[in-house]
């Protein structure tokens, strides 16, 4: 009796939390389509979230495209297949690292400072200043916030595939002795539209899903410090398996035959 | 013809969990009166307040603004209400992330009423009516003292000439001359202003010197009420231990012994 009381207990508790996300989620989303819109407080997003996460992002794909040239390069040469290396580099950066890393270190930087922005505005009665003085939180809080994700994530994941790109045509030219020309067309050969489209439709699902977890579990955080922690934590994690989990759906989506 | 109340609350439900707060609570506050609610912690004097700006939603009772029932409104319904109220917080709540003027002038730049500009120059005028200087204005919240926060936190509540002002435990957190300095500006501002006042708090000094009538909460129900100068001669033995801070009475503190 007493197992089926937890197990009860938590599938009650699971629903609960699905049912506040989902609602959580439409509200914001309507109210990212409808006036008054604050372009102050989105622009402010979109500096924080794209022009100040350009760093992080293109060091992270620099090095990953300098890793793949080299690691393919050493699996290939078995095989006498060099020549692939630029196509792997291409493939795997457009498709899958540019996104899923800048994705994973925005998550990092900016879902955490949100969850912790916004739960501090909430256990310090922030939020229900801005509820008395007339202004919706949703609207002045969480859609600049939304919008801000969906807009650049995609915009830094494209500039992060031509950095990552870059970084494997710097370890196969200096390094792996490759004909610069010859590696900048075997790239170009073997870039597809759709690989890129692919990758930046990933980087908006992924932008929407920083941006709403820093929001929800920061709007939704409770009890002082310890409370802003827990929610901090919370959106890191959660974003982080949401994710790598809509990482797989979108490439079974795109790429299964 | 009996005049409407400003603020009218009938039969008040609030539990949270097993813990009834407000219990049946009725209260009238009338137009341009300044109405304390005093009580220990835990008694319900935020909800209470909470329920009336919309933040919380009473389990079951009424509560009306000039005559117009405002349980269970809509976000849209709930903004055109709140247009009449302000409110200044135990902890001032500012907006950590804007200087002060922007936080002053935040309610008027929000509706449009006025230009950033033009907002500017009010929030520089409220803080002025509040005691504060000019230069104050463009400091964060984080540089102020306690004090100097509750200042502008009035200033802020002031801004947008409302129709109903809620203090939130004016006067915790300052030195007693700190606090009397606050007293005097909440009594100053709400004449100037014609508002209509509801203060909570437990700083019987404050109590009674912006009070034109006191109310007593304990246990979810109004105990006693009466004018701000009879309370020494109210015969109800809870509230006199109330004012007096007596620790043996009828009010039994959670104690364990």
């Amino acid at each position: 009796m007493n197992i089926l009381q937890h197990i009860g207990h938590y599938v009650l508790k699971f629903f609960r939390t699905v049912g506040r996300l989902v609602l959580f989620t439409l509200t914001a989303v309507s109210h990212c389509v409808r006036p008054p819109f604050y372009p102050r407080a989105i622009l402010r997003q979109m500096l924080e979230i794209g022009y100040f996460s350009l760093p992080v992002v293109g060091l992270t794909t620099i090095f990953a495209g300098m890793v793949l040239a080299l690691q393919s390069y050493t699996g290939f040469s078995r095989f006498s297949a060099e020549g692939a290396i630029a196509n792997v580099v291409i493939i795997s950066i457009t498709r899958e690292l540019g996104p899923v890393l800048a994705g994973l270190m925005v998550t990092g930087r900016i879902g955490a400072s949100m969850a912790a922005e916004l739960g501090t505005m909430r256990v310090t009665e922030q939020v229900d200043a801005l509820t008395t003085l007339s202004t919706n939180p949703f609207k002045y809080l969480v859609a600049p916030r939304l919008i801000a994700g969906v807009l650049m994530l995609p915009l830094l994941v494209f500039i992060g595939d031509i950095i990552g790109v870059l970084g494997g045509y710097l370890v196969a030219v200096y390094q792996l002795n490759f004909n610069p020309s010859n590696y900048i067309q075997s790239s170009w050969e073997a870039m597809e539209t759709m690989d890129v489209l692919s990758g930046l439709v990933k980087a908006t699902v992924f932008g929407f899903i920083i941006s709403l977890m820093g929001c929800y579990h920061g709007y939704s955080s409770k009890g002082g410090a310890q409370g802003v922690g827990k929610a901090t934590t919370d959106s890191v994690v959660s974003a982080s398996i949401l994710i790598l989990c809509f990482n797989f759906i979108l490439t079974v989506l795109f790429f299964e035959k | 013809m009996t005049e409407t109340p400003k603020i009218r609350i009938r039969d008040l439900h609030k539990t949270f969990g097993p813990k009834v707060v407000l219990d049946g609570l009725d209260l009238d506050v009338m137009p341009g009166e300044s109405v304390v609610i005093i009580g220990g912690s835990g008694t319900g004097k935020s909800v209470t307040l909470k329920c009336t700006l919309g933040l919380m939603e009473p389990d079951s009772g009424t509560i009306e603004v000039d005559g117009e029932s405002v349980v269970g409104l809509n976000a849209r319904e709930r903004e055109r209400v709140n247009h009449k109220f302000s409110m200044l917080f135990q902890s001032a709540a500012l907006f950590d992330s804007l200087p002060v003027w922007e936080n002053v002038a935040f309610g008027p730049i929000a509706d449009k009423t006025v230009t950033r500009k033009q907002g500017k120059d009010l929030a520089i005028e409220k803080l002025a009516q509040v005691g504060m200087p000019a230069e104050v204005a463009d400091l964060f919240p984080s540089e102020l003292s306690g004090g100097m926060q509750k200042r502008v936190g009035l200033a802020r509540a002031i801004a947008g000439d409302p129709e109903i002002i809620f203090f939130d435990e004016p006067t915790t957190g300052l030195d007693p001359i700190m606090a009397d300095v606050i007293n005097d500006l909440i009594v100053k501002v709400t004449r100037e202003l014609g508002s209509t006042g509801l203060s909570i708090t437990h700083d019987m000094a404050s109590a009674r010197k912006i009070a034109d009538r006191i109310a007593m909460l304990y246990q979810g129900k109004i105990i006693w009420q009466g004018p701000a100068d009879s309370i020494d001669d109210c015969d109800n033995e809870y509230v006199q231990q109330f004012i007096n801070g007596r620790a043996d009475g009828p009010i039994e503190m959670a104690v364990r012994k």
